[in-house]
């Protein structure tokens, strides 16, 4: 069976305020009206997210970091979404929620702890409100839900996103959450990024009709919005959020977008897609639409680019000295935090070990 | 203050109530646990008064149940989820031991799970498929997970208040065949003794059957039949089974010399077997006969018309009693 070539769908159902080409277009359900600061500052934050996942995958080509998963191509919906969540709002991510993550403030250094395999996640979720990298497939969409069920009993004014894949889409976890927000009208947006891809999996592969037309059948609003489009992505995500917030439940946003890297650092996806669909999205990237967008409108100049493109070259650095600077833990925090109330057992083994180890002391 | 007869149910039902007095982040969610008080009626009128909102009736989705339970923990809240009967837990088995009970340790701490899982567990009642099984063993071989079980209605009432006040994730089993057992309760007595602690619940010289759950009334009825045979049985009703209290195990067993593990689980690759390794190791020199487990067959729940035939009962503990001081 021969690999199809996912074409992007632009048509009336795709939510889009910057083409391409960067031409500022209209929506009759969508509108953003941003100063020239947050419109410099949304690229920005494109460029400085692209850098994080380019110098994370650097780390890992040299042996830095076991595993790293690229989120090449998807800033401007990671992006969007992270800057539309203000700081009460809490975010349940997958394994490549690098954007959103910075977005949220958590520093992108923290974020390698999982992947050098120092820590399982080294930031507090309730720092920033970033819960840690959830890798079962769609399993967070749950856990998103029933913290809005949460803010619900709370009577607390916030909303929660839950981000996924289109290959989370076929998980019953997604499924399940769906439902229940739906009957609890749960403050909650579902942010799925439709990649395309599922490791090798295209998008056939997991739905027969459009994934935001899923969200009809649960009984709320699905939204097909350009993933690569950051201006349309953050009025959308703004709109669902803000919905979520007034009682009136969840919302399905289908970002529209492409995994332009491999799945992993250890995936080859030339075994399974044409180069040739790569080239087509690279037209459509959401940096270079953003950049021609600024220079058209006068909004930014050479220097303006300069100087984004040197606190880029700042935060890679910063990246860099501080994933050298996570040590390996020590053998017997293996026993840490396994139970908050302790164990007999646990502590039993701890012991063991320490002997074992403390037996090898002044052998050579 | 004197006590009051309840059964385990009811006992059950009493120490649901205290906890959801005492604190109000306590929740319960599951499947008919509201209007209908549960098809056990252990949540019977905790809806009525504690409203739709801390006692919530949900869909039908064991992961969801679970895996929703996981985000209002991380909200602060303390759930309390049924899982209707043993062998409805699987739909969220991934929820339980992929997040639940890896949580506090992923995050160093900084997350607590403070979820209390009750499932009724075990056979005897004449159930249909999935509605009489055993699966504390898969709970007891996941790390981060604590699991214990009442065997009558004092532990009942106590334990469920002390599961839910514990941080850490904990599977309750409640042994469905002895709900209707009555005992009494006084609570203003204050528990007896800690969630972790084994209990030697009846005292004996010549062998030790190590149990918990539905079968601790089974070994105490086989106790009483082989008194009249002059036969001196001791019987340690286990309660927590993740952690063990191991001390009072071992002392028991370095005191009769004789171990039988009773458990109505598939025999392989059990708890049971937990409980006859770690024994075998720590009572070696002690120890006059291989330690013997009592335990379901290594099958699937068999139809209910032959369960009496896979369930340890009085004369299979019996006979184990035998080989084991005749060894």
């Amino acid at each position: 069976m021969a690999v199809q070539s996912v074409q992007p769908s632009e048509g009336p159902e795709l939510v889009q305020l910057l083409t391409p080409e960067g031409e500022r277009v209209e929506h009759p359900d969508y509108s953003i009206e941003l100063t020239e600061d947050e419109y410099r500052g949304l690229y920005r934050d494109l460029v400085l997210v692209r850098r994080i996942d380019t110098e994370a995958t650097a780390l890992q080509r040299q042996g830095e970091l076991g595993l790293w998963a690229s989120l090449l191509g998807q800033e401007a919906a990671q992006v969007g979404a992270g800057r539309a969540l203000v700081d009460r709002d809490f975010a349940f991510p997958t394994y490549r929620e690098h954007g959103v993550a910075y977005c949220k403030g958590v520093d992108p250094v923290t974020l390698l702890g999982l992947f050098r395999g120092v820590n399982q996640g080294g930031w507090n979720p309730h720092d920033k409100g970033f819960q840690l990298y959830t890798i079962v497939i769609g399993s967070q969409t749950l856990h998103a839900t029933g913290y809005a069920m949460g803010l619900q009993r709370d009577g607390a004014d916030g909303a929660v996103m839950a981000f996924f894949g289109d290959g989370a889409s076929s998980q019953g976890d997604v499924n399940e959450a769906f439902v229940w927000s739906s009957v609890f009208q749960a403050p909650v947006v579902f942010f799925c990024q439709n990649n395309q891809w599922a490791i090798s999996e295209p998008l056939e592969r997991q739905s027969r009709i459009p994934l935001y037309e899923r969200a009809k059948g649960f009984g709320f609003p699905g939204v097909r919005v350009d993933g690569n489009d950051v201006l349309a992505v953050l009025a959308v995500s703004r709109a669902a959020l803000e919905r979520a917030r007034e009682g009136s439940g969840p919302t399905l946003i289908e970002a529209y977008t492409y995994r332009m890297g491999p799945h992993t650092t250890s995936d080859d996806p030339t075994r399974y897609r044409l180069a040739a669909e790569l080239e087509t999205w690279k037209l459509k990237d959401p940096i270079e639409r953003m950049k021609a967008y600024l220079s058209r409108t006068g909004m930014a100049d050479h220097d303006f680019f300069d100087a984004v493109d040197t606190a880029a070259d700042e935060l890679a650095a910063h990246i860099r000295a501080g994933c050298l600077a996570l040590d390996d833990p020590q053998p017997l925090t293996l026993f840490d935090n396994v139970y908050a109330g302790g164990s007999s057992l646990l502590d039993e083994e701890r012991e063991q070990l320490a002997a074992y180890l403390g037996s090898f002391e002044g052998a050579h | 203050m004197s006590g009051t007869t309840l059964t385990l149910g009811k006992a059950l039902n009493e120490g649901l109530r205290k906890a959801l007095e005492n604190d109000p982040k306590v929740l319960i969610m599951g499947e008919d646990v509201g209007r209908l008080g549960g098809v056990f009626r252990v949540t019977d009128g905790l809806q009525k008064d504690f409203g739709e909102d801390r006692v919530i009736d949900t869909p039908l989705a064991e992961s969801g149940i679970v895996g929703t339970a996981v985000g209002l923990s991380i909200r602060g809240f303390r759930p309390v989820c049924e899982i209707q009967f043993d062998g409805f837990v699987f739909p969220a088995f991934d929820q339980i031991v992929s997040q639940v009970a890896k949580m506090h340790y992923r995050s160093a701490g900084n997350v607590k799970m403070p979820i209390t899982i009750r499932i009724p567990f075990g056979g005897g009642i004449g159930a249909v498929e999935h509605h009489s099984e055993s699966p504390e063993s898969y709970f007891c071989h996941t790390p981060g997970l604590k699991v214990v079980a009442c065997s009558n209605p004092v532990d009942a009432y106590w334990m469920i208040q002390q599961a839910i006040e514990s941080d850490d994730p904990i599977v309750f089993f409640e042994p469905k065949r002895r709900y209707w057992d009555k005992a009494e309760v006084d609570p203003s007595a204050g528990a007896p003794r800690s969630l972790w602690n084994a209990e030697v619940v009846r005292p004996g010289s010549e062998v030790t059957l190590l149990t918990y759950g539905p079968s601790v009334k089974t070994c105490l009825e086989a106790a009483a039949a082989a008194e009249t045979e002059g036969r001196d049985i001791e019987v340690v009703d286990l309660r927590s089974l993740s952690p063990i209290d191991w001390e009072t195990v071992i002392a028991s067993v370095r005191k009769t010399q004789h171990a039988i593990v009773v458990s109505e689980a598939p025999v392989y690759a059990s708890l049971a077997a937990e409980v006859a390794a770690r024994v075998s190791e720590k009572c070696f020199y002690e120890l006059e006969s291989p330690v013997l487990r009592v335990c379901g067959f290594s099958t699937p729940y068999p139809t209910s018309r032959i369960e009496e035939d896979y369930l340890p009962d009085l004369d299979r503990i019996l006979d184990a009693v035998d080989r084991s001081l005749a060894f």
